[in-house]
Order: structure tokens, then C-alpha cells, then sequence
């Protein structure tokens, strides 16, 4: 169901299509459909667009288009996004070396669960999480669907460095650092899997509206992993969401 | 030797285009110059696509030495350019020979200035732009601020040198005054503020703190009250974005922004004012009117038309613009704060440096007549200025 799409302006040269005011996946994948549907039917006019949780942000040439035209155009397309067939999200597998100096915060997320290392690492890789938007850095992912059992506060001091790859966890949400950059996650891992390459053909891993997965790795396959990757060979799996239906 | 050496770097130096569009859904900020403004008059003076690549120079300390014959235009805030220790005209071409070190000595006016180089600066792409992404790494030269000893190579210059001579956009330089009336146009969360807190935003005197960088631009001033939460779900912003966070002080995004931000938007700079407002330093003060998106649009069309018309203009090699048209009335309806002692003084040294290669012919300094045109032609070596009638009326 598309609930009613409020257009709010943000200036003269971008305009936020709001489909609702929480966080829900429900509400995300019509902003998946917004997006996927000006991919494929595009306003003349519009530069870019920017998923989020709840809105679409999208940024236009005032140039080529007025923002009243805009409206209207995108309005034509609302009935549309009913019954869109969006093509299955794709989930992307990522390789983790939990616990160790690649994840000193494990333990502590560990006591705070009230759970053994092992369980913690068992939750934290069995789910499918839905990424629901990238921001913050480059290729950084916003990503649902945590149990909640292996919540755990931020850390108290910030780190002024954490390494990119590092997987951490802060309150009810989970994340991987794309960049090298301070913050206040409590680590639980490792990838050594990029999200961000700048130079690269292809400089994201993932995309806003598909899905990642946890996969624990042993430091021998961390070792195989980093070396294949180094060589320029891929080594990490992407397939179709399996259990969901394409459409909204 | 070619191109040119970073001598001092100054205060933060860095290479930037139009920025990096496309990549804001993987959260990868715009970038480019902050002032497009004075950054398109840079290349159109020397001749360059409207999307090279220049030198943004902020506040002061920067100096660099040409290792090549070329010509440069600086356009933005008034940094005074000196050219060997002597001050060099703005919004003009100048041409440098080997060895001419370029230097800014104060700021007068604004914060940043554009250094055009015809050809551009030659660093590689990375997703589409030239622009140096600071925090990310990349863009730019080596993804970081310039530094002392970088060289930095020019791209093909895309006219005959000559061509260049004598170009002046001096009478279209846009005035940067230290105390700035800025429009909005309200939203995306304006609701999210009591009407008093708006209200206090629309009347108060806001300064440009310290704290502030291309990323954005913290203010002080009168306490903006949120009507209940002081935090949103994360959603896009936009350049001109003024979010307010719990502390009810507002934040300028500018062009090193995040892609995204939590805290609540109570409304948008337009377009045509963002050059002013990117030329804002520490200190400056700030004050908000609000406006329709209508207005904001055909403020912008306004600007752009004038863009075109001068671009247009200097491609069809007329060198000046009629100093008798109506200068642009970028402001619509709001009064302009008029700074103190900012008469625009006409360019001031115009000695021609590549007259120490070859002789120049005799210069024609007086402004040109209304409905004149002003033209180089090179005949056997030398070199003669031509005025003619225009033709058509303009």
C-alpha cells in the first residue's frame, strides 16, 4: 500500500517526497519504488536522487524544471507505484572475523547481552539486514532489522580512529565502517571486504534497498579472503533475496 | 617545466569543480567550489569549460609560481592578488610568464577566491569530478588541501592566447558584503519550530562562528525553539540547507556536506544567494528573509540568464561587456546592506606582463561607448586592438 506522498521543498533546487514519519520497511520500499521508478521512467530535470528512511530527497535543475511542474510530474507517477514489480533486493554476503583485536568490543557486548561471545556472533550473523539507506561517509550502511538481544550502548569515549571494515554495533542498529573515521561504535569485527573503492569501476558494494549477511570467518579463510581480494578477485557472494515477493 | 608549483599552500588551499553529482545516494558529498558564481566568471575568462577544474584559495597564505606561459583570471572574495609583489586586477585575465609567483597578501572582502588557469587544472577524476573531497580522501590533488612543493599540471588550453587578452568581467563582480541578508525559502521542517522560534529566526542577527568550514557554517545568535523533538529521522539535505539542533543555533550546509542529517530544517537559502553566503567568514553577520520558491526560481533564472550572456558574449571574442548595461539586480526586492568603504575600484594595475616577451600594441583604456565592440587581431607577429560599431542592439 502507498500511503499519501507529502512534498516538502528544500530550497529552490531540491524537493523531499516524504512517504511517512518512522522507521519501517514498509515505508522504505516505497521509497525504493519512488526511486526505482524515476530510474526507469525519468523527470526530465532531475539530477539525482537521494533515498532515505523515510523520503526521497531529489535534487533537480530549477534551470529545466520548476518545482510546481516537478510536483506534478511526479504526482502522474504516484498511481504507478501500486502495483510496481520491483526486481528482488540482492543480498550481499560479508565475510566477518568476530571477536579478537578485530572486534575488542565483543566481550562487552557479550556481558551486556548477558550471553556467550559465540551466541553473540551466532545472532548477529544469522539475520538479513536491510539496508536502509548509506550516508554519514561514503558506502556507509544504515542497516535494520538487529535482534535486539545484542543491543548494546555506544561506547562512553569515542575512538579517534577506527579502521574501515570494522563491523560494530550502537544501541539497536548494526554498521560497517566504509571509511577510516573517529567514532563510537563498539566493535565486533572485521571485514575485509570494501565497501568504498573511490578509484574503482564500480566504487560501492551495496545499494539503499537491498540487504547484507554476516558471515563468520575463521582468520585462515579472513587470510585467503584478503589476498584474493588484493589480487583484484572478488570474493564475496551476491544472490537474491530469497523469502520476498518483488512487488510492494 | 610546465604548470605551476605550490610555493606556500596557506590556509587551505584546494583543487574543485562543479562537484560530484550522482553519488549522493551512497553518501558521498557534492564537493566543488563553494562560490559558483565567481568560479564560472573564473573560467569563462580564460576560456575554459564552465566544469574545470580551479584552485580555491581561502583567506590567505597561498602562493604559487607558474612554470609556463598562460593566462589566469582570479575571481571571489577581494584576497589581494599580487602578481611578483605587485597587485594584480580581479574578474580579469592576466598573463604570467615562467618564474611569476602569485601571491594573496589580506582578505578585503569575502573568504575565498578562484584561481582559473586557461586549461584547467589536469588532476584525474574520481566519480565524475575534480573536486577534492577533504574528509573522504580523494578528489582533487591526491584527496587532500594542497601543500608546499605540490605541482600541479594545466590542461590544454582550449583558445589561442591572444584570444584572452584584455577580458574583463570587473563590472560584473559580485560585491561581498560583511553583513549578509540571505533568502529562504521555508522547509522541509519548518513545522518542526514554534512560531516564536520562527519568528526569531526571520528577525534575529546571526554570526558566522568559527566553527566553520566547507562543510558548514556554524551561526550564534537569537535561540531557535524546536516545538517538540529537536531531532528527525535522518532524510537528505540540500546546499543552503539550515538545520537546527537541540541547541536552537542554526548550521549552514554547504558544500562538503553529509548527504543526509537528523536534525530538523527550517528552510533553504535560495540558489542565487549562495554565492554571498559561501564568501561568509568568521565574524560576518547573517540575516534571513523569506521568500516564495516562485521568487527563488525566477531570482535564479535571472542569474543564470546573465551567466549565459556573458559566457556568451566572451566566446564570440568580445572582451568586455558593455560597461553601460544595467548591472544585474541580483537581489530582487530585498535591500542590500551596502558594507563600508566597498566602492568597486576599476582594475587596478593593468600592466599587461607578456608585454616583457614581445611589445604590445597601444592599449585602448578608455571604457567602450555603449553599442562598441572591442577586438584583438594579430597580423604578422604583432598585435592590434580593434573597436567596432555593434551592430545589433543588445
Amino acid at each position: 500500500m502507498v500511503g499519501k506522498i507529502d512534498y516538502k521543498s528544500a530550497g529552490d533546487h531540491a524537493l523531499v517526497a516524504e512517504f511517512g514519519n518512522e522507521i519501517s520497511k514498509a515505508i522504505n520500499d516505497q521509497v525504493r519504488g519512488l526511486s526505482y521508478l524515476l530510474e526507469n521512467e525519468p523527470v526530465k530535470g532531475i539530477v539525482e536522487t537521494v533515498p532515505t528512511y523515510r523520503s526521497l530527497m531529489i535534487h533537480y535543475n530549477p534551470l529545466i524544471i520548476d518545482q510546481m511542474s516537478l510536483i506534478a510530474e511526479l504526482k502522474k507517477r504516484e498511481e504507478k507505484l501500486e502495483n510496481l514489480e520491483l526486481p528482488p533486493p540482492m543480498v550481499t554476503e560479508i565475510p566477518t572475523l568476530y571477536g579478537g583485536e578485530y572486534g575488542p568490543d565483543l566481550e562487552d557486548v557479550a556481558n551486556h547481552a548477558g550471553m556467550t561471545e559465540g551466541e553473540v556472533i551466532k545472532i548477529h550473523s544469522s539475520g538479513e539486514y536491510l539496508i536502509y539507506m548509506l550516508g554519514f561517509t561514503p558506502g556507509f550502511p544504515y542497516l535494520g532489522g538487529m535482534d535486539s538481544r545484542i543491543a548494546a550502548p555506544r561506547l562512553k569515549n569515542p575512538r579517534r580512529r577506527i579502521d574501515k571494515g570494522s563491523v560494530g554495533i550502537a544501541d539497536k542498529q548494526t554498521g560497517i565502517y566504509s571509511l577510516d573515521s573517529p567514532g563510537g561504535w563498539k566493535l565486533i569485527g572485521w571485514t575485509p571486504v570494501s565497501l568504498f573503492e573511490p578509484g574503482a569501476e564500480k566504487p560501492f558494494l551495496l545499494k539503499a534497498g537491498d540487504y547484507i549477511k554476516f558471515r563468520p570467518i575463521n582468520q585462515d579463510e579472513y587470510e585467503k579472503i584478503r589476498q584474493a581480494i588484493e589480487a583484484g578477485r572478488n570474493k564475496w557472494k551476491t544472490y537474491p533475496k530469497k523469502t520476498e515477493k518483488g512487488s510492494m | 617545466m610546465s604548470g605551476l608549483k605550490i610555493i606556500k599552500s596557506g590556509l587551505l588551499s584546494t583543487i574543485q569543480d562543479g562537484g560530484r553529482l550522482g553519488y549522493q545516494q551512497y553518501g558521498v558529498p557534492v564537493s566543488g567550489v563553494m562560490d559558483f558564481y565567481a568560479y564560472r566568471l573564473a573560467n569563462y575568462l580564460v576560456g575554459n569549460a564552465e566544469e574545470d577544474a580551479v584552485i580555491e584559495v581561502t583567506m590567505m597564505g597561498f602562493a604559487a609560481e607558474f612554470l609556463q606561459d598562460t593566462v589566469i583570471a582570479v575571481t571571489g572574495g577581494d584576497l589581494t592578488p599580487t602578481l611578483n609583489g605587485r597587485p594584480i586586477g580581479m574578474w580579469e585575465t592576466v598573463f604570467v610568464v615562467p618564474g611569476d609567483k602569485l601571491a594573496f597578501q589580506r582578505v578585503k572582502t569575502g573568504c575565498r577566491c578562484y584561481v582559473a588557469i586557461a586549461g584547467g587544472i589536469a588532476v584525474p577524476k574520481v566519480m565524475g569530478s575534480r573536486s577534492t573531497y577533504l574528509r573522504g580522501g580523494f578528489g582533487g590533488h591526491e584527496g587532500r588541501a594542497l601543500r608546499n612543493g605540490d605541482e600541479l599540471k594545466i590542461g590544454k588550453r582550449k583558445n589561442k592566447i591572444e584570444m584572452l587578452r584584455d577580458r574583463s568581467l570587473a563590472d560584473q563582480a559580485m560585491e561581498y558584503p560583511s553583513a549578509i541578508i540571505l533568502r529562504v525559502v521555508p522547509g522541509p521542517q519548518e513545522e518542526a519550530f514554534t512560531n516564536e522560534g520562527i519568528r526569531d529566526f526571520y528577525s534575529g542577527v546571526y554570526k558566522v562562528t568559527m566553527d566553520s568550514d566547507r562543510m558548514g557554517f556554524r551561526l550564534e545568535g537569537k535561540k531557535i525553539t524546536h516545538r517538540n523533538k529537536s531531532e528527525i529521522i535522518s532524510d537528505g539535505v540540500a546546499m543552503g540547507a539550515i538545520q537546527v539542533p537541540g541547541q536552537g543555533q542554526p548550521i549552514l550546509m554547504m558544500a562538503d556536506r553529509q548527504t543526509s542529517g537528523g536534525y530538523p530544517k527550517i528552510g533553504n537559502v535560495v540558489t542565487s544567494d549562495l554565492p554571498k553566503l559561501a564568501q561568509a567568514k568568521p565574524g560576518d553577520t547573517l540575516r534571513f528573509q523569506k521568500i516564495t520558491v516562485e521568487e527563488a526560481e525566477e531570482a535564479f533564472g535571472r542569474m543564470e540568464k546573465k551567466l549565459n550572456q556573458m559566457k556568451k558574449t566572451l566566446s564570440n571574442g568580445k572582451n568586455m561587456l558593455n560597461p553601460m548595461e544595467e548591472k544585474p539586480d541580483w537581489n530582487g526586492d530585498v535591500k542590500e546592506e551596502k558594507p563600508v568603504n566597498h566602492k568597486k575600484e576599476p582594475p587596478k594595475l593593468k600592466e599587461d606582463l607578456s608585454s616583457r616577451e614581445k611589445p604590445t600594441p597601444e592599449k585602448n583604456k578608455v571604457p567602450l561607448k555603449p553599442g562598441q565592440r572591442k577586438f584583438i587581431v594579430r597580423i604578422n607577429e604583432k598585435e592590434y586592438t580593434v573597436l567596432l560599431e555593434n551592430r545589433e542592439k543588445e
